[in-house]
């Protein structure tokens, strides 16, 4: 992959230095740009446009290519659209390089706040704020994707992801188990596996560590801080970093050690996704994305609970995640196009396509749409039992250096791996928070 | 080449009196495609990145502002001197390790009487011929305390993961201090081990008087060779660890701290002023070894003609 990248750079270059010898660097980029155009426009028939997403969705190459795609091409002639994903841990960087060289695709799929609002700010994504489709969503849903005054809004929400609980159904009624509802009964349930001894309690490790943070701090924590609660309270100053909730949300995190696998220091992220696959596990600490990879490799039932809430009675809040948007390349030389397939990006059919060609990924439109998966329907409908939040770290807060959101995936896996306490970890957060952010 | 040029450039200088002075046309040519190339992928982006990292992101210049944050007080000061730490050991490793043993096999496979030569020669440099994430990943599984032979987490516990990074780097490089070695091996004359075992000198003090001082100069270019590509090193730890090089950024290295900075991670914004500091950072820990080399060592130890 670098070294196509490479290649292309090198080429570009080279017809620079062929072409106008040393010229500025405006000239350089701009003829990258176009090699770059050529090169897409020369692979297409002659009236036909292509279009190219980038993507870091690599798991849902298949959907796009086999059900999105044909979909929205069939209805529109003219323009063919091709999925191109990257490594997700390598996107954003890829995407930066591909964006300054203009060799970046017309179609980007963006992240949620503060790294899709930089490309915005450098003008590399288009402002969407004419675009029609954009009325089929609420403030909420475009929250991630717009300026800070509310003046631009820049992609197209896709999708959001709910956090929670995945288990092993088979598992459950071997050993009787129900689902739990409060902390107390979801730690009896995990002695209960760990005193049977033949599954797993927890599939999870702290190799990887975004796992620690996302699939288990994130998970946990909103019942703790009170969902939009704490988290509009770190960036408004009220809270800190350092509060009771907080140091209770990493104490709950660190008992997770006991049951997870033995050596799950050096657990990654897709060895505790095939552990609970070969249904050698009862829980899998998560998220709703897993459901359609889950779907295809476990062959056995499969259901979810939401984070357990401390007491029975108290308002649970879940992490219902604007996780992905589609926005447009600024330079693409196909504007017009680019917005024929953005507007029906936002259109009901394009959602209820996606958010069944991939359960787990819950439409942010308006109009609700139907799904038929069971384990997608257990997820969304926490959304009207429980408080919707998103993870605290995504607005505002980890714009500087020390960078939180870094910060959250180390300090989660070493509280796990027990070589930091909780206290200290919310310190380090909090003073780390405090070197550059004054609300 | 370089020599030759200067002679003659000072030949045409001293000799031609009324004719002004020009260099040759053929040096020109021979010299232009390398001056060209390396100027323009190697030299400029290299000036260039010194000078960026004297600019703020917003392109003003701050001066020595961003080389400041790396030094205690700074922000990147803690990232930047653990990176550095790691860097040195991830160094050690492979200069008390590697090396050594790279010698080791390269003595052995000079012994007279040996059979298979060939074979042991290509299976021990196969592994330098593989992708750094087919060696990361292989050893990964291998070590993976759910599908591997190892019961525990070496690669996830903070005193254990770097130094069996290191070892898988060790593993994989061994191959090339083994070759140089190998080739210096070969290329000392028998005579001079024949007079020495005639006037009684036994196979260790053969080696010691008389093979290690012929090997001290390529001992000194493999160390340095060895310095320069593990303090650039990066794709390892990238590929087994990720960015974050964890657990707690205990095998961070330089490589990995500045693509962190200068391409962004998650939620990180990627930072060209940031980047190029530790970039430049880098080419100054990297120069100060190469200039210690080239003084301390180069220049003092003698080369015998064979």
């Amino acid at each position: 992959m670098k070294r196509t990248n490479w290649a292309i750079v090198l080429l570009a270059f080279a017809l620079v230095v062929a072409a106008c010898g040393g010229d500025d660097d405006d000239a350089a980029t701009t003829t990258a740009a176009d090699s770059g155009a050529t090169e897409t426009t020369a692979a297409a028939p002659a009236e036909t446009v292509e279009l190219t997403i980038e993507s870091w969705r690599n798991d849902d190459l298949a959907i796009w290519q086999d059900t999105i795609i044909p979909a929205f091409e069939a209805a529109n002639p003219g323009i063919k659209i091709k999925f191109e994903p990257t490594a997700p841990a390598e996107y954003n960087g890829v995407l930066s390089t591909r964006l300054e060289g203009g060799t970046a695709g017309d179609l980007i799929t963006c992240r949620p706040f503060d790294a899709s609002l930089e490309l915005f700010d450098q003008g590399h994504l288009a402002s969407l704020n004419d675009l029609g489709g954009m009325s089929n969503f609420g403030d909420v849903a475009k929250s991630a994707w717009i300026t800070d005054d509310g003046s631009d809004v820049f992609c197209v929400p896709m999708a959001s992801v709910i956090h929670g609980f995945i288990y092993n159904k088979t598992a459950f009624d071997e050993l009787g188990l129900s689902e739990p509802t409060t902390e107390d009964e979801f730690y009896a349930l995990l002695d209960a596996v760990a005193a049977d001894g033949n599954y797993e309690p927890l599939a999870m490790g702290t190799t990887d560590q975004w796992e620690a943070a996302t699939m288990g701090f994130q998970n946990i924590g909103p019942n703790y801080w009170q969902g939009e609660t704490g988290r509009t309270g770190l960036i408004a100053g009220t809270e800190k970093l350092t509060d009771p909730a907080y140091v209770e949300t990493f104490t709950s995190l660190a008992k997770w050690a006991d049951y997870l696998p033995s050596g799950f220091e050096a657990i990654t992220y897709p060895d505790s996704q095939n552990l609970f696959t070969l249904g050698r596990a009862a829980v899998y600490p998560s998220g709703s994305w897993e459901i359609g990879l889950f779907n295809e490799q476990a062959d056995f039932e499969m259901g979810a609970f939401a984070p357990p809430v401390k007491t029975s009675g108290d308002t649970c809040y879940i992490s219902d995640h604007t996780d992905i948007a589609l926005g447009m390349n600024a330079a693409t030389s196909h504007p017009d196009e680019a917005k024929v397939f953005l507007d029906w990006v936002a259109s009901s059919e394009f959602s209820s396509l996606y958010a069944n060609a991939l359960p787990g990924f819950f439409s942010l439109a308006n109009e609700p749409v139907s799904l038929d998966d069971p384990l997608a329907q257990e997820f969304v409908s926490w959304r009207d039992e429980c408080e919707s939040t998103i993870r605290n770290s995504y607005q505002i807060l980890s714009r500087g250096e020390p960078n939180l959101e870094n910060e959250m995936w180390a300090v989660s896996a070493s509280v796990i791996n027990g070589t930091l306490t909780p206290e200290d970890a919310t310190q380090r957060l909090q003073d780390g928070l405090d070197a550059w952010y004054t609300p | 080449m370089t020599q030759k040029t200067v002679t003659e450039t000072v030949e045409t200088k001293t000799g031609g009196s009324a004719k002004r002075w020009r260099i040759p046309r053929h040096v020109i040519v021979f010299l232009a495609p390398a001056v060209i190339i390396y100027t323009l992928f190697m030299v400029y982006p290299l000036i260039d990145s010194l000078r960026l990292s004297l600019y703020s992101d917003e392109g003003l210049f701050v001066g020595l502002d961003n080389i400041r944050e790396l030094f205690p007080g700074g922000n990147l000061s803690s990232s930047f001197w653990n990176a550095l730490r790691n860097n040195f050991v991830f160094f050690a490793f492979h200069f008390f390790v590697q090396n050594p043993i790279g010698l080791l096999i390269a003595v052995l496979l000079t012994q007279p009487g040996l059979r298979g030569r060939g074979a042991y020669r290509t299976l021990i440099f196969g592994p330098t011929l593989l992708s750094v994430v087919i060696v990361g990943f292989i050893w990964q599984l291998i070590l993976s305390p759910l599908w591997g032979l190892v019961e525990t987490p070496l690669l996830g516990k903070t005193a254990t993961a770097l130094p069996t990074l290191s070892l898988m780097s060790v593993w994989q490089y061994i191959g090339i201090p083994m070759m140089f070695f190998y080739a210096t091996l070969v290329g000392i004359p028998e005579d001079l081990l024949e007079a020495a075992r005639v006037d009684g000198a036994t196979g260790w003090k053969i080696f010691w008087k008389i093979t290690f001082p012929l090997l001290l100069p390529m001992i000194g270019i493999i160390s340095i060779i060895t310095y320069i590509a593990n303090l650039n090193a990066f794709d390892l730890i990238y590929s087994v660890q990720g960015a974050l090089a964890g657990p707690e950024f205990s095998t961070d290295i330089m490589g990995t701290l500045f693509y962190r900075s200068f391409f962004g991670q998650q939620l990180q914004i990627g930072s060209t002023a940031v980047g190029a500091t530790v970039a430049t950072a880098m080419f100054v820990v990297i120069l100060i070894g190469v200039l210690v080399y080239l003084f301390g060592f180069q220049r003092r130890v003698t080369t015998y003609e064979l």
